[in-house]
């Protein structure tokens, strides 16, 4: 059994990671879950949050994730997110604008385009909880 | 004989030409390299989507309950076509050939009877589809990539279609782009997008044994399905956007590379004339004066 995970981070517009890790905690749909080598196949949605990187017990690097899927074969995890960025990376004031717009977009969405302002909104939420547990200190 | 004049002012007008077109294909130079790179570095998502996709389908046991964008709609009466051109011309062929397939396909649709849609994206298309197709043309969506091509674009796009899709506007949508070959060569094509044909691959022995690993879907297979189909739509149209800017840059670099060479042709040309006229005139004026003094 191997005892690295290959981790694969894509977003549409690049590749962020390709490493290997011990762990790999994602956050999917139905709830976070952890990946350890020679987890069994799995396809899973990921809702916005946070993905940490274990390194020898600790968490090395965390990403900002939303949108996307999680795919695992045995040795690799692919994921797939339409959005992704380093969580030190995320800007706090730009976030808190996105929420903000994306309140007001939600509240003047009709029928038709709800679903999609509240997915946005969602997204920025869940960026803006990820900017500040980062800022508490959390690596 | 030619005046002296008219030849100089012609050819000062030819090298401001030159000036101009050997500027555009520099800034198209500088363009296609970094087309080039956003290709390449959206080519693994693409990649894995595909994967991920095939996966998914290969364990779908019938097409029955599938997603209306993998199943389609079970008719075949409206087509939408999404021709991809440029917002600006001066780029050889490349509007031209986008625009002559979507002539045909759109002649070839309406001779079987169907309903032909037509959706523009970048202005040149429109200006050349409205005089025979106006009223097929739904909408036209100009300065998409003035900078290149980015997700968000194909996003919405992407979300725009599958909208019209919901609401049957159309059963069928294939997008008509050009593929980026080499930096002088592009590629008509015209993949289908809706519904979306399963890779042929995952259907054959499959050569990634992991393909077909039997997987833990959650939450459950239809969920994904639906998640991952509309995503999917997005990529690909981010895909043919990429590959159409880079084909443009490349384009264009092309002909204007070809226009400069022309216009140094036509300055050396003129340059010779000027120069015998001018000879011619001395020579004239000599022959006035020598004759002149003989007479005397």
């Amino acid at each position: 059994m191997p005892d690295k995970v290959q981790l694969e981070l894509v977003a549409p517009d690049r590749l962020l990671i390709a490493e290997e890790a011990d762990m790999v905690v994602a956050p999917g749909g139905d709830g976070d879950f952890g990946i350890l080598p020679g987890h069994a196949p799995l396809l899973s949605t990921l809702r916005p949050g946070t993905m940490d990187i274990y390194q020898d017990g600790k968490i090395t690097q965390s990403f900002f994730v939303a949108g996307g899927f999680a795919e695992v074969t045995g040795e690799r995890l692919t994921l797939l997110a339409e959005e992704a960025m380093p969580v030190a990376e995320i800007d706090r004031a730009a976030a808190e604008d996105r929420l903000k717009s994306a309140r007001e977009a939600e509240a003047a969405a009709d029928e038709g385009t709800s679903k999609v302002a509240e997915a946005e909104r969602i997204t920025a939420e869940a960026m803006l909880a990820a900017a500040e547990s980062a800022g508490k200190g959390r690596t | 004989m030619p005046n002296l004049k008219d030849l100089r002012v012609r050819i000062t007008s030819v090298t401001s030409t030159q000036k101009i077109t050997s500027a555009m294909k520099m800034v198209a130079a500088s363009k296609l390299r970094r087309a080039q790179v956003a290709a390449e570095e959206a080519r693994p998502y693409a990649d894995r989507m595909e994967r991920m996709l095939g996966a998914l389908t290969a364990s779908l046991p019938t097409m029955d309950g599938a997603p209306r964008l993998l199943a389609g709609t079970g008719a075949d009466k409206t087509h939408l076509l999404v021709a991809v051109t440029a917002d600006r011309g001066l780029c050889g062929g490349f509007n031209g050939s986008i625009v002559r397939e979507t002539r045909k396909r759109a002649n070839d649709l309406i001779r079987d009877g169907k309903t032909v849609k037509i959706l523009c994206v970048g202005r040149k298309g429109r200006d050349a589809l409205k005089r025979d197709f106006s009223a097929n043309i739904v909408d036209t969506l100009e300065n998409l990539m003035k900078t290149g091509a980015t997700f968000a674009v194909a996003r919405d796009l992407a979300g725009r279609l599958n909208a019209m899709f919901e609401a049957g506007e159309f059963d069928v949508c294939t997008v008509i782009f050009n593929h980026f070959k080499t930096v002088i060569s592009q590629e008509t094509t015209t993949p289908q997008l809706i519904p979306f044909p399963l890779p042929e691959a995952a259907d054959e022995a499959p050569t990634d044994a992991a393909a077909k690993a039997v997987y833990i879907m959650e939450p459950s297979e239809e969920e994904i399905l639906e998640e991952l189909l509309p995503r999917n739509l997005s990529v690909q149209i981010f895909r043919a956007l990429l590959e159409s800017f880079a084909s443009e840059q490349g384009a264009r670099m092309t002909a204007m590379d070809n226009a400069t060479r022309n216009a140094g042709d036509m300055i050396d040309d003129l340059t010779m004339t000027y120069n015998r006229t001018r000879q011619a005139y001395i020579t004239k004026e000599l022959i006035e004066i020598i004759s002149g003094a003989e007479a005397l």
